[in-house]
């Protein structure tokens, strides 16, 4: 039977080593599988990498490409989770006209109210930042392009796993 | 390299010495007990060569006479005598005609490292001569790659590219070396790698998984097993043997996994899968327990997954956790080594005979006897039929022989017929289906296991693909034994065009050499078959040959691989006709 898709985040501890990139999202793309969102920073431990991989598909199919993961030499350890079991974040910066600070008097209650702050502002523009769900940069997002933005960036989610992720254990060997 | 390793001190090579980083190489394969390995030189690997050239009385580099024929052959080594072989090239054309290979190795476990050069790092990513990006073309077909740009990393690399290759479920590792690190002087020393922290070769041993699968066993009234490589590769013959005798299971084979035990053995069933015999296909779908040991559930094993022995309770031994649920659920996973899991299990395990199941097997043969293997074996027809040349060959070599096959009717025929005495006798390209495997693997066999006797069976499509190594056979003076099973046809295309695209024998038809003359021209011993009456001296000729052999044998153009499964089918749906 066909599981239904959904949303999941994915956590790899992994090396920090050249090509994994490459070699973790061939195991997407050879299924022909969309990657949502990728990011790659230091994690809890030194010298490990942590990977949050957003990707849509049925479950049946996260538990065999976490299995191809973890198979991969330099990965440590990779989970998967739904979006219940995660608290994550997104950032996202907007670039815009310093004038409309003046002449748009409700753009300073809409930073306000979404929780985003002003970064720089310059004669020519300032950067507003916000972080939190994707719905609420959405939101921001729509609210802000009435005034016309000179430039949007998102980042990929960030997340962090309410149960323990075990994996301190598995390295204390090497240590 | 930021990967921590744990490595073992080796008493000889403890004290460090000042050498060229290509020099550091040759040393390496030294302390890996390399001693034959399979390439072609070119600008970018010069400086090994030139290494290789020096230590030519310690390490055999041979020249084979293309870079798929290296891996190849190397692969050949590797699966006769279940050591790391190894394929150097240079940079650009010559890595990526490794690819083929790389991929073979990686999709049958075969334990690989294959050694590339690369333009000097201050020209990578420049677009030079010769370079291309070898490391990220490798990544989907290799267990492990890396790129070495300072001599320095050579030992720490090297050691943990054989730990790779051959540790857990083997597999090809790509270590692409820069000239200028080839040439980079530094201080030596080697360590054998005995562990990699991000990675797990082998699983525990699970005592509950165990358990768990010997009351399945002990409870079944109709089990089968169904055998793979993992068997071979993980030296796990003697404890499998051992295992299906006590519980009297009826086992079965695929393609990868034949000659671990005897084929006369009484349990032996036959193969599994698309060609495989019909007693064991069908009654996949009637076991009440299946018990898959070191096999991956390919989708020429099973068939349409959907109705493939859905009534049956499945047990896996695996050394791969990816490879548990991953085409066929399992009831019970057995993580790990299978010649541990095995012996673990032997004394769990009851005593049983199943001769009333066992029976249904025989019956079934009887049935395929009748309809397939007689007619294959012998005969009535004028033209000769693949089958009776193998049985030819059984008689003669009396089973002995190791049999290196390429891909298409010919390799089932010999997997279907070939008669096995001892392990690793079995050398064909199974998951990858790699035309031109065949030869190459032979040389790289017969190198491994000179005291065998090595028959590579080819079809003409698929000799074509790399015949130029019969340069390699001549030069090395490689005994092997080539037999083309000529149909002047891509068989198994031109089958399946017969059976499901009504006739149209689109582009498989083909107009073939004098391929005894070609062999002449390497100064081979030759000779053609087209007569029944001529076969079996010629196959006497051949064996008795102390040299390489090469024989032609002109076969019906037409004849098909019976049984069959067609694609999507159901394994209990394979047609005898």
């Amino acid at each position: 039977m066909e599981q239904e898709s959904k949303l999941f985040t994915v956590s790899v501890y992994t090396e920090n080593n050249i090509g994994l990139l490459n070699r973790i999202s061939a195991i997407f793309q050879r299924r022909h599988i969309n990657i949502e969102s990728i990011n790659s920073s230091v994690s809890e431990i030194e010298n490990v990498s942590k990977w949050t991989i957003v990707v849509y598909l049925a479950e049946a199919q996260m538990k065999k490409i976490i299995g191809q993961i973890e198979k991969q030499v330099e990965v440590i350890k990779a989970y998967y989770h739904t979006e219940e079991e995660i608290i994550y974040q997104e950032s996202c910066i907007f670039k815009m006209k310093s004038d409309l600070l003046f002449d748009e008097r409700q753009i300073q209650n809409i930073i306000k109210d979404s929780n985003a702050r002003i970064v720089t502002v310059n004669k020519q523009f300032f950067v507003i930042e916000k972080s939190g769900r994707k719905e609420e940069i959405e939101l921001l997002y729509r609210e802000l392009s009435v005034f016309g933005i000179m430039q949007f960036t998102r980042s990929g989610r960030i997340a962090v796993s309410k149960e323990e992720m075990k994996i301190s254990k598995l390295l204390a060997v090497f240590q | 390299m930021d990967t921590k390793t744990i490595q073992k001190q080796l008493e000889t090579q403890t004290k460090t010495e000042r050498l060229t980083g290509s020099e550091a190489i040759v040393r390496c394969l030294l302390a890996e007990g390399i001693k034959t390995l399979y390439g072609y030189p070119g600008g970018a690997i010069m400086p090994l060569y030139d290494e290789l050239y020096k230590y030519q009385d310690k390490i055999h580099h041979v020249l084979t006479r293309h870079e798929q024929g290296a891996t190849h052959a190397a692969q050949g080594y590797a699966r006769i005598s279940g050591e790391v072989g190894v394929a150097i090239a240079t940079s650009g054309p010559g890595a990526t005609n490794l690819i083929t290979g790389i991929a073979d190795a990686q999709i049958d476990s075969t334990p690989l490292v294959c050694i590339t050069g690369q333009v000097a790092s201050h020209l990578l990513g420049s677009d030079a001569f010769q370079e291309t990006d070898i490391v990220g073309i490798s990544t989907p077909v290799t267990k492990w790659n890396h790129q070495i740009t300072k001599a320095s990393e050579i030992p720490e690399v090297m050691a943990k590219a054989f730990y790779i290759a051959k540790s857990g479920r083997p597999g090809p590792v790509l270590i692409d070396i820069t000239k200028d690190a080839q040439f980079e002087e530094f201080d030596f020393s080697y360590q054998k790698c005995t562990a990699v922290r991000s990675y797990k070769a082998v699983p525990e041993v699970d005592e509950t998984s165990l358990n768990a699968a010997a009351d399945l066993i002990n409870s079944a009234k109709k089990p089968l097993v169904v055998w793979g490589q993992g068997v071979i590769l993980g030296k796990a013959e003697a404890e499998f043997k051992a295992f299906i005798e006590k519980a009297g299971i009826p086992s079965a084979w695929t393609i990868m996994g034949v000659s671990a035990i005897p084929t006369e053995h009484p349990l032996n069933v036959g193969m599994v899968g698309m060609h495989g015999n019909y007693a064991p296909n069908k009654l996949t779908n009637e076991c009440d327990v299946l018990i898959a040991i070191g096999m991956r559930f390919d989708d020429r094993v099973t068939g349409n997954l959907a109705t493939y022995a859905k009534q049956a309770k499945v047990i896996h031994f695996e050394i791969d956790p990816a490879e548990v649920d991953k085409n066929v659920k399992t009831d019970v996973a057995v993580l790990g080594d299978a010649k541990v899991n095995l012996a673990k299990i032997l004394p769990l395990i009851q005593q049983k005979e199943h001769s009333i199941w066992r029976r249904a097997f025989d019956d079934l043969y009887a049935i395929e006897y009748e309809k397939v293997i007689k007619n294959d074996l012998h005969p009535t027809k004028e033209g000769l039929t693949m089958g009776e040349v193998l049985k030819e060959i059984n008689k003669q070599s009396n089973g002995e022989a190791a049999i290196v096959s390429d891909v298409g009717q010919h390799q089932m025929v010999a997997c279907r017929y070939a008669n096995f005495k001892q392990t690793k006798s079995n050398i064909t390209s199974g998951g990858l289906g790699t035309m031109g495997f065949g030869l190459p693997a032979a040389i790289g066999a017969k190198m491994a296991a000179p005291e065998r006797e090595v028959v590579c069976i080819c079809g003409d499509g698929g000799y074509q693909m790399t015949i130029q190594e019969l340069g390699t056979i001549f030069q090395q003076k490689t005994a092997v034994k080539i037999v083309v099973l000529n149909n002047d046809f891509l068989g198994m295309v031109r089958q399946w065009q017969q059976l499901f695209f009504d006739k149209r024998y689109a582009s498989t038809e083909m107009t073939n050499p004098d391929f005894v003359a070609i062999a002449k021209g390497y100064h081979l011993n030759a000779r053609r078959v087209v007569k029944r009456e001529d076969l079996a001296e010629a196959v006497q000729e051949m064996m008795e040959s102390k040299e390489a052999y090469f024989l032609e044998v002109c076969v019906e153009k037409e004849d098909n691989v019976f049984p069959m499964i067609p694609t999507g089918a159901s394994v209990s749906d394979i047609r005898l006709a």
